[in-house]
């Protein structure tokens, strides 16, 4: 059903940004929140729904991949940098 | 007056400073600096509260990808067997994870996954390359052709073939980086077995245009070799189209892990080689030795990434390049950009800021990582040899600095270097005399320096 999709989405979208946000590091960070929006950005007309499933289904393994680097990240983090400190 | 630069181009360079130069830079005292390098820039560990310097300096290696780590780290954990061991399970997982990424790598440049080697990168890509095609050729072709402007590696093998007694032709390239393609047909001679060029120069950026050359090279039976160590995972690449035979990769160059690299050995029309490494005949005989799966895997992801990310990469990476061209050239007179403008990667900017020296812009922008164009990482205090190919006047080529921006630079980062940079150059041009001589109006050219 679209309308369930289309919150899915939305939710998926909302997680993967908070996510991003978790980078210690400023420029795996700022990457992160821009590729993911442009990325839904880009996608936002795609009507197939096995093609939204299959972006959907890579977004999530993408989501699942931001949570594992954050925390690798923490594990190592280091001082801020020039630009953001 | 704070600064006197009395100049002998034949002999020494003589700098002397007042206390106030002195006292910015700690390890600086009266000099007189005859052709040994003098590091400036001394080598020390970042304090914990002092802030960590931008990285603009994407040519020399880039930041891991944290997709990469990601498919690498289940590798170096617990999937740690032998890809050559054929008995157990170990084995055969790693074995089927090496093959998944050779496939990702050869999609990447439109091969056959068969015509992929892993190395340990660019540089034994092209040691293999180089000494192995030509030692196999060599009872009846015994010419080699490469250009002035190639990386140290290629000039180094070349450099040994020509003591084992091979004829090496260095080509020399124009003022814009480019090669001239009449006079690369004109020294193939009927005893060439190689040409190796670089797709991407990683000094000043300029792509050649290897697809002409790869139809000279197949309509005169010469084996074309390209390191693509810059260029793979930064635009569009297909060997078959190109007629490259073989072709050089680097994974540090295109986010993936440090210690991996492949090298793309055509199949059809089948290019032997010699094997520089001996052992077990792994990777066809032509490169033995184990496999570093979890480091294959990353260069597999790397390039896999790179592949669905080009566009994007490209399209960002140009607009910032022009972004901080714009910001610098608009900002500041005399700053000239070394290399082709159009024939270019635009992630590879190099700048040269008249009437400042090099060593001291980048003393003074340490903030920022940045490289020069000056090699003073060798024990000599010449420049380039890739400016001076191009024709750089020296001082030019003395003050000359490489700004790399790459899938992760972002526009605040861009802007602060250019701020700096502009800051930078106008303050130490205000210290200089022959800056002040400049704006009376004096040609410089036209100056009897005295003797010392």
């Amino acid at each position: 059903m679209a309308a369930s999709t289309r919150t899915q989405v939305i939710y998926l979208y909302r997680m993967m940004l908070t996510e991003s946000k978790k980078f210690p590091s400023y420029n795996y960070r700022t990457y992160a929140l821009r590729r993911v929006r442009d990325a839904f950005r880009a996608n936002r007309k795609v009507e197939d729904p096995k093609a939204v499933e299959r972006l959907m289904e890579e977004g999530r393994q993408t989501l699942a991949m931001i949570q594992r680097q954050v925390t690798v990240g923490k594990m190592f983090s280091t001082q801020k940098n020039v630009v953001e400190g | 007056m704070p600064v006197f630069f009395t100049h002998n181009q034949r002999s020494k360079l003589t700098i002397s400073f007042t206390s106030q130069m002195a006292s910015e830079c700690s390890n600086f005292t009266s000099h007189s600096i005859d052709y040994h390098c003098f590091l400036l820039i001394k080598k020390h560990e970042l304090e914990k509260d002092e802030l960590r310097p931008l990285y603009m300096d994407f040519q020399a290696t880039t930041p891991m990808d944290p997709r990469v780590l990601d498919a690498m780290l289940p590798y170096q954990v617990n999937y740690y067997g032998n890809p050559h061991s054929r008995t157990h399970a170990f084995g055969w997982e790693s074995e089927s994870a090496m093959e998944t990424a050779r496939k990702q790598v050869a999609d990447l440049i439109g091969a056959d996954p068969r015509e992929i080697i892993f190395t340990s990168g660019a540089t034994e890509s092209n040691n293999m390359a180089i000494k192995g095609v030509s030692r196999f050729y060599q009872t009846k072709k015994r010419h080699v052709i490469t250009t002035q402007t190639e990386h140290k590696c290629v000039l180094d093998s070349c450099r040994v073939l020509e003591s084992e007694g091979f004829s090496v032709t260095y080509l020399p390239v124009q003022t814009n980086g480019l090669l001239d393609l009449e006079l690369l047909e004109a020294s193939i001679r009927p005893d060439t077995s190689l040409l190796s060029v670089m797709t991407i120069n990683n000094e000043i950026g300029v792509k050649q245009p290897i697809k002409e050359i790869g139809q000279i090279c197949r309509s005169k039976g010469v084996f074309f070799h390209t390191d693509a160590a810059q260029a793979v995972g930064k635009i569009p690449i297909n060997v078959t189209d190109w007629k490259v035979d073989l072709m050089s990769i680097s994974g540090h160059k295109i986010y993936g892990p440090k210690g991996v690299g492949a090298l793309y050995v055509r199949r059809r029309p089948r290019v032997r080689l010699e094997p520089l490494q001996s052992g077990g005949g792994q990777e066809r005989g032509l490169r033995s030795g184990t496999v570093p799966t979890p480091l294959a895997v990353g260069l597999g992801a790397a390039c896999s990434i790179a592949k669905q990310e080009l566009e994007y990469d490209h399209h960002r990476v140009s607009m910032l390049a022009n972004r901080l061209v714009q910001k610098i050239m608009s900002e500041l007179p005399d700053v000239i950009m070394n290399g082709d403008p159009e024939q270019r990667y635009p992630g590879c900017i190099n700048l040269s800021f008249a009437y400042v020296e090099g060593e001291s812009l980048l003393m003074a922008l340490k903030d920022v990582a940045l490289s020069s164009g000056s090699a003073c990482t060798s024990a000599s205090l010449e420049p380039s040899y890739v400016l001076r190919a191009i024709g750089a006047d020296e001082d030019l080529a003395h003050s000359s600095i490489r700004f790399g921006i790459g899938r992760f630079t972002t526009e605040e980062e861009v802007d602060y270097t250019a701020e700096k940079c502009i800051l930078q150059v106008s303050r130490l041009r205000e210290m200089s005399p022959l800056w002040e001589m400049v704006q009376e109006g004096i040609d410089l050219k036209s100056i009897k320096w005295t003797q010392h």
